[in-house]
């Protein structure tokens, strides 16, 4: 193993929140800072040629490649796990911009209730009501104390939408269940297509409030506050598994990438694998890592970030021996603790006698409402919330030929079948609900005993299901669903059948979370409210495996405002006293 | 490029696939005309017999019928030929590392054998298929209907009517003009909101054809 010249910073990844946490320190500080990334470089120009279903969407030229590392997954603490063989319920990237670049940007900010997750059901609805095995928690901080970090995210990638909560004001046509903001979004709301109009008159016809969704793809050209100019969004349609040919979506690579380009103090080394962080269980060390060719190195470091993706972090803390893996059946330990998966399906497949030009839009082109986010639960029968939307991110063929309404029956290929498909292509569209994955004592995460990766470390191994609580939710809000499609007019109505075993091969979006989560104590949590490792002072944990819990919205923005709120501390506070900040 | 260890040809008649656009194996395009009797098209997987069956089994799947072209028409035996022939068929997006375990449907197909593995065992049940009549096909398709095999020929089958045509199918861009989908375009930021409840039908375009230069596919790239 060769050992390298000493940096001040590493960071494990050149995601969203690694190279934010790049960004505010190679610009604040004088430090020399080396991010690893163990896919390739990737640029703006790049994206031209990656408008093709096939290479991207079917074959995902932008994910980790399977072939070298992969997850196991069981049900049960009993089952045996197997290998996910193909990609299915979510798709990490690799590059530089990670699942930044092949993201859809929907771009939340989560509800103030979100942080208070077990005193707001335990103080609305009494204690007895927490779901059986229920490990809801509270965070470490509030969203009021998060605002500020959420109103930078959203400045930095010029974030499209319309506020529903100005300071306390409501305001219709926006988001009117948000928290407080203290500023109208960047830029203003996206253009509508068509089936997102639909969604928008009959929820408003029945009574829901609808508002367009917050989109990190720019409705207008816009300058950052770093000075990073972004075009507008041009509606190809290649959003989601694609990169932005214009720039529009927001990337790490046309939002982070040109600050950091230009700073001295500042190295991005790609085809690098971190495979442990060096620690004597009190300080971290540094890296080991393998090179694009095979070749070993320890990178020996000041202060080391984690900033892998939720899965990957969890797994490299496992490998690493950092901190004490979490024990299901008795509960001790911490690592691997609170996996949870966003509950996102589609709650009723819509079809159309006219045709929809439903081949239009963005990964974050459309209208949701948060009515059930708000919703009373003392006469439900669950405690959670979600949202319904609609989304036109641009069909594609090859994954939506041959989407058929129940009236039409009989085989799935054939002359039959052939022209009803071709009636029905562009006639079809999705109400979607995504919805908040509460954190069960036997959801969680450890090293696979049996399967390794491409360097022969173990997989991780993901114990997860769903429970009743995420059944009945499910259940309650498919029929509300089926009531927007027949007010949009729909002829026909496919529901969703139906939550029952969590399925690896339903794509469900790559928002699995938890594993190396955020507490007020080190004996439930593997990090303080400052992302900080309990006992690793100089280890910090980027992103979403921070979650204890799932809320309903999507993790990226709250991931980044996250991170800046870190990246003050670390500035503000630990590097004049290097210590445990809480 | 995939080597062959030998020149194989799949022979068409022209006025089955009429006067379309091929691309060769060095990605030049070749206008076939209608003149031409015989189309000769160099394969780079299977066996001429086995393109041939391959070909008639696609063609009961997606047929040419009063609906408009199929799978024939688009080329999808040249697009699955090529796909076989690449690391897609060698297996090679997917983790493949021991052991394989039967498992339950929701952890996924766990199935040892490659795409090659899996069609070299389906031309076997298949036989000499373009020797059939129409409504046999259709019989020993229903027989088989429920295999990895199958289903895995029903995709590829999709895959091949609607992929760009740089992959080999989607010929002409039949399969995009029979959707009216416009395949890639650089904006449509002045039509999004327009056009509600009425059909907006661009003209079909390859994305080699909006970029001005040709794109290299998975398939022609050895990882």
């Amino acid at each position: 193993m060769k050992e390298l010249p000493a940096v001040d910073v590493a960071i494990i990844g050149a995601g969203w929140t690694g190279l934010t946490m790049a960004k505010e320190l190679a610009t604040r500080t004088g430090l020399k800072i080396l991010v690893l990334e163990r896919g390739g470089m990737r640029k703006t120009r790049d994206y031209l040629d990656n408008m093709d279903e096939l290479d991207y969407a079917v074959r995902l030229r932008m994910m980790q490649p399977i072939r070298d590392e992969t997850v196991t997954f069981r049900h049960t603490l009993r089952d045996r796990a197997l290998p996910v063989r193909q990609y299915g319920s979510f798709l990490p990237g690799t590059g530089v911009g990670g699942s930044g670049e092949h993201w859809s940007g929907i771009s939340y900010r989560y509800y103030p209730h979100d942080f208070r997750r077990l005193s707001h059901i335990v103080e609305k609805y009494g204690r007895d009501r927490l779901p059986a095995d229920c490990m809801a928690r509270d965070w470490p901080l509030t969203y009021d104390e998060l605002e500020p970090y959420y109103e930078r995210a959203e400045r930095l990638m010029g974030i499209s939408g319309k506020a529903g909560n100005l300071k306390g004001r409501r305001i219709d046509g926006g988001n009117v269940f948000e928290g407080p903001r203290q500023s109208e979004y960047p830029t203003p709301p996206m253009k509508m297509p068509h089936l997102a109009a639909l969604f928008r008159e009959a929820a408003h016809a029945l009574g829901y409030h609808p508002f367009p969704l917050p989109a990190a793809t720019t409705s207008v050209p816009y300058t950052n506050p770093d000075g990073v100019a972004r075009a507008g969004c041009s509606f190809c349609g290649y959003c989601e598994r694609f990169g932005c040919m214009v720039g529009a979506k927001a990337q790490p690579t046309n939002t982070l990438m040109p600050v950091l380009a230009r700073r001295a103090n500042f190295e991005l080394r790609t085809g690098a694998w971190v495979r442990r962080i060096v620690s004597d269980g009190r300080q971290a060390k540094g890296v080991r890592y393998t090179g694009a060719r095979g070749e070993e190195y320890l990178q020996p470091a000041g202060l080391v970030f984690l900033a892998s993706w939720s899965l990957n972090n969890t797994r490299l803390l496992l490998l690493s021996r950092i901190g004490e893996p979490y024990d299901p059946e008795t509960g001790r330990g911490t690592i691997g603790s609170n996996l949870t998966h966003q509950v996102s399906l589609p709650a009723a497949t819509v079809f159309f006698d006219k045709p929809l030009n439903s081949f239009m839009g963005a990964g974050s082109a459309g209208i949701a409402i948060g009515d059930f986010d708000a919703l009373d639960h003392s006469q439900l029968d669950f405690v959670t919330g979600g949202a319904l939307y609609t989304v036109c991110y641009g069909t594609r063929p090859i994954a939506n030929f041959g989407t058929l309404p129940p009236s039409v029956h009989g085989k799935n290929w054939g002359s039959a079948w052939k022209q009803a498909a071709l009636h029905y292509y562009d006639r079809a569209g999705l109400i979607r609900f995504y919805g908040e994955h509460l954190a069960y004592r036997a959801n969680c995460m450890d090293l696979d005993p049996v399967y390794k990766d491409r360097w022969g470390d173990p997989l991780l191994r993901l114990t997860l299901d769903w429970h009743d609580n995420e059944r009945r939710l499910v259940d309650h809000i498919t029929p509300r669903a089926a009531e927007i499609a027949r007010a949009m007019g729909a002829g026909e109505t496919a529901p969703f059948p139906g939550l029952k075993r969590y399925d690896a091969t339903r794509y469900q979006g790559t928002h699995i979370q938890g594993g190396t989560i955020v507490g007020a104590n080190e004996n439930q949590s593997v990090v303080n409210r400052y992302l900080q490792h309990w006992r690793v002072a100089n280890l910090f944990v980027l992103g979403a495996s921070a979650f204890p819990q799932n809320p309903s919205g999507n993790p990226t923005l709250t991931a980044v405002a996250l991170t800046y709120r870190t990246a003050d501390a670390v500035v503000e506070k630990f590097l004049k006293h290097p210590d445990q900040l809480a | 490029m995939p080597r062959r260890s030998r020149r194989r040809f799949l022979t068409l008649s022209a006025t089955t696939v009429g006067g379309l656009l091929v691309y060769t194996l060095d990605r030049k395009p070749l206008r076939v005309h209608a003149q031409k009797s015989q189309l000769k098209i160099p394969l780079r997987f299977f066996t001429e017999d086995e393109a041939l069956a391959i070909a008639a089994a696609v063609a009961r799947i997606f047929p040419s019928d009063e609906s408009g072209p199929g799978a024939n028409e688009a080329g999808v035996v040249i697009y699955i030929d090529r796909q076989l022939a690449s690391a897609y068929g060698r297996d090679q997006y997917r983790y493949t590392q021991p052991p394989f375990e039967p498992g339950v449907p929701e952890q996924g197909w766990q199935g040892k054998e490659t795409p090659r593995e899996v069609y070299h065992a389906g031309l076997k049940i298949l036989g000499r298929f373009h020797l059939l009549t129409a409504t046999e096909q259709d019989a020993r398709l229903t027989e088989i209907e429920h295999t990895p095999f199958f289903s895995l020929l029903r995709i590829h089958t999709i895959e091949g009517m609607f992929c760009d045509p740089m992959h080999g199918g989607n010929r002409d861009l039949i399969g995009w003009q029979l959707l009216g989908f416009p395949g890639p375009r650089m904006s449509y930021f002045d039509d999004v909101d327009q056009h509600y409840g009425s059909a907006f039908r661009p003209k079909p375009s390859s994305l080699t054809q909006i970029l001005g230069h040709p794109v290299r596919p998975s398939e022609d790239a050895e990882p």
